[in-house]
């Protein structure tokens, strides 16, 4: 295994690469993926609005489709690609584009395999960024995961780090179900240690990103990174905090939280989408009805308000769980008498 | 270039203002080790030190292990408590001759608290990586040489089924930094596993053995002592039977060696191959070892990582389908061994549960054999010291 560090961002273009070069059938279609005008050189600058398929047009001039802005028209042509034998990634842009289109991904992709009885498969992957942090406003920075993670059919993916990116993205196209991919917008910067050769990471296996004996926090996505900072600062007040990222929300790894909150007896869990039916009620709601009798105390939920996500940056700032808040869940559980 | 703990502590003595101080450093275990903590320390202000004691125990995120001197003098000064993280190559403790006044140990202490404070720790220490082209395979293989001139012949580290060149982190170091010979170390990946290609063709032991005379070739490496461990015990036996490298062999070190008799863990084997989460995996790498807290989370997930590569798995698979014969070895290399005229020398862990100590039996009388106890399956990073030991007698004077 050689390994190097690398960005989020480039773990997302080596992941699609790797899986162009090795099956053919492997397709990338979305708005301005091939560089705007679908050229090379100049033309090829950008690379998508997230520069991350830069580079694969060049490459895989074929297999890079550029579309129009119609996410009604080619996210179903992904969706009826799949189903003759293409594996398409399709790039949504950002997430909160997907009400135009969620017929095609909720009633067509996500219902195909049950609908004709298993006779048709749909692999396809959307990708598309999502949450909040760079002031993009309410309409470009929602955290949508429960929705999709609400609809059996659906996989849906959250990376937490450039290692996470490329494995789980090429897991994504190998599987044989619609996978949701969301990668985070204020994370492409974020670097990693990531293999140079291919790897995939099994759908359904939480990561246990720290052990700890005091409390469970379970955090997925972006808020992975900010339990990590609020851990280093509660093992500074001596609560020895364990992380849980689950990586994927459906299926979700229940026996690893369920396992984790026996030996610590205490959770928080960490969910950057909004507090109402999110993963976190999800999450704790199976805890409770799995594992009441190992609670030492009530599980904390940290989670934004119920509001649209802010544009002004000092209001953003003020609506995105902080490690502040983390720790201050996590010591309220640690310190309860009951 | 490379160097030992020892040439990192004479290199940056300078910077330490005298050259009378030596500088005992943390060790780097392991490619992707970045620090450890000494968990407890076995030698107090004051003691002497002498060459392959025991300094001290020291925690990584992967394994626990013993830090062997490779210094000699008196203790001056410890520089980190117990239970500290310490970057790679940051000082810990400081040796000098009794005579090295009071001062200058304090004024050396003080600056090495100020490196570990500032995190200004150059990390120089450890191997040297490449790889070489080897019958078509990439071979990667980590080394460690001599500052000066080799006066001793190489010893050439080949892993088990599923391990890698890493798991010669506590041995590689001590045989390069024998004071009476200096030596250059290799420890390669065997095809299919850590940075190797992940192409094993037949898969078998003759093949594998075949890949690494290839390796003594590319490397113009005329005359090695070999040391294998498991299935690499078998490859580096095969080698040395092999008519064709007649006389490039000059002696083997087998740690729990695999095809020396016909009981073995077949359940390991397939369990290690077919395993695809941390909770499968996790039961198996129990069995490897005796004192199973040496099981990290760090080590399992880095065994994850390395068997989610595409082609590990069907490397594995073809690999296990030539060691086992049902529920049995699958090969043999005591006719191999049989024909190999140099010193043979077998470190078997009494608790080993993978190729049971029981199969030792087959060295009577063609080898020294020592049956270490408190070991399972992987002597090499439980007990170190006796695989170091063993190894120098295998090498004797060569």
């Amino acid at each position: 295994m050689a390994t190097r560090t690398i960005s989020y961002r480039d773990a997302v273009n080596e992941a699609l690469a790797q899986e162009m070069e090795r099956d053919p059938s492997v397709i990338v279609m979305g708005e301005d993926v091939a560089g705007g005008v679908a050229g090379d050189g100049d033309d090829d600058a950008w690379g998508g609005v997230l520069g991350v398929t830069k580079g694969l047009y060049p490459r895989f001039p074929d297999r890079v489709l550029d579309t129009p802005i119609t996410e009604s028209g080619f996210i179903g042509a992904a969706v009826g690609a799949a189903t003759r034998g293409f594996r398409p990634v399709a790039e949504l842009m950002f997430v909160d584009f997907i009400g135009v289109c969620l017929d095609q991904i909720m009633n067509q992709a996500a219902k195909f395999r049950y609908m004709f009885g298993g006779k048709a498969v749909t692999p396809v992957t959307i990708r598309a960024m999502y949450g909040a942090g760079l002031s993009a406003a309410a309409q470009h920075s929602q955290a949508l995961y429960p929705v999709f993670t609400h609809l059996p059919g659906l996989k849906v993916v959250l990376p937490s780090s450039p290692y996470e990116v490329k494995g789980l993205l090429i897991q994504s196209i190998r599987d044989n179900d619609p996978v949701i991919f969301l990668e985070h917008k204020a994370m492409y910067d974020v670097t990693g240690e990531v293999p140079e050769e291919s790897y995939t990471i099994p759908f359904g296996e939480a990561n246990v990103v720290r052990e700890g004996d005091d409390v469970t926090i379970v955090a997925m996505g972006w808020m992975v990174s900010k339990a990590v900072e609020a851990a280093a600062e509660l093992a500074a007040s001596g609560i020895d905090a364990e992380i849980i990222d689950p990586r994927t929300t459906s299926p979700l790894d229940l026996d690893t939280i369920l396992e984790s909150v026996e030996k610590t007896g205490r959770l928080v869990i960490v969910d950057e989408s909004s507090p109402r039916c999110n993963m976190a009620t999800d999450i704790s709601a199976q805890v409770v009805s799995e594992a009441f009798g190992d609670l030492k105390a009530p599980i904390k939920m940290v989670s934004p308000p119920h509001v649209p996500v802010p544009f002004a940056r000092s209001l953003e700032d003020l609506y995105i769980p902080s490690p502040q808040d983390i720790v201050n869940a996590a010591k309220t559980v640690t310190d309860w008498n009951g | 270039m490379t160097t030992t703990d020892e040439d990192t502590a004479s290199t940056a003595n300078t910077d330490l203002g005298t050259d009378r101080i030596q500088r005992i450093t943390m060790p780097k275990w392991g490619l992707s080790m970045e620090s450890g903590k000494v968990t407890d320390w076995f030698v107090t202000e004051g003691d002497e030190l002498t060459h392959g004691q025991d300094i001290c125990e020291i925690d990584t995120d992967k394994i626990a292990g013993a830090l062997e001197s490779t210094w000699t003098g008196t203790v001056r000064a410890l520089v980190v408590d117990t239970m500290v993280e310490v970057p790679v190559g940051g000082t810990i403790a400081l040796v000098a001759d009794v005579d090295v006044p009071q001062e200058e140990i304090d004024a050396a202490l003080a600056q090495a608290r100020e490196q570990l404070a500032s995190g200004d720790i150059a990390d120089d220490s450890g191997p040297r990586l490449a790889t070489v082209e080897v019958n078509g395979t990439s071979i990667s293989y980590a080394v460690l040489e001599p500052d000066g001139e080799s006066t001793g012949a190489p010893v050439v580290f080949v892993h088990g089924y599923g391990g890698d060149k890493d798991s010669w982190m506590f041995v590689q170091e001590p045989i390069a930094s024998d004071v009476d010979r200096a030596r250059a170390t290799y420890a390669l990946d065997l095809p299919g596993h850590g940075s190797s290609g992940k192409v094993v063709g037949a898969g078998t032991v003759e093949s594998l053995a075949a890949t690494l005379l290839g390796f003594l070739d590319a490397l113009d490496l005329s005359t090695v002592h070999l040391v294998g461990h498991s299935m690499g015990g078998a490859v580096v036996t095969a080698v040395a039977g092999n008519p064709g490298a007649a006389g490039r062999v000059a002696s083997l070190t087998l740690i729990s060696p695999a095809g020396y008799g016909p009981e073995i863990n077949a359940d390991y084997i397939r369990g290690f191959a077919s395993a695809e989460t941390r909770r499968e995996l996790k039961p198996h790498l129990l069995q490897l070892f005796a004192d199973q807290s040496l099981v990290q989370r760090q080590l399992i997930d880095d065994l994850l990582k390395y068997k989610r590569l595409d082609g590990v798995d069907k490397a594995l698979a073809t690999l296990s389908g030539d060691l086992l014969d049902g529920d049995r070895s699958g090969i043999d290399v005591t006719a191999a061994q049989a024909s190999f005229a140099g010193p043979t020398v077998a470190v078997w862990g009494a608790q080993d549960r993978i190729v049971p100590a029981s199969n030792a039996a087959a060295l009577d009388g063609r080898a020294s054999v020592h049956l270490v106890d408190g070991a399972g399956h992987m002597a090499h990073m439980e007990k170190p010291q006796e695989v170091v030991a063993a190894i120098r007698e295998a090498i004797g004077s060569g």
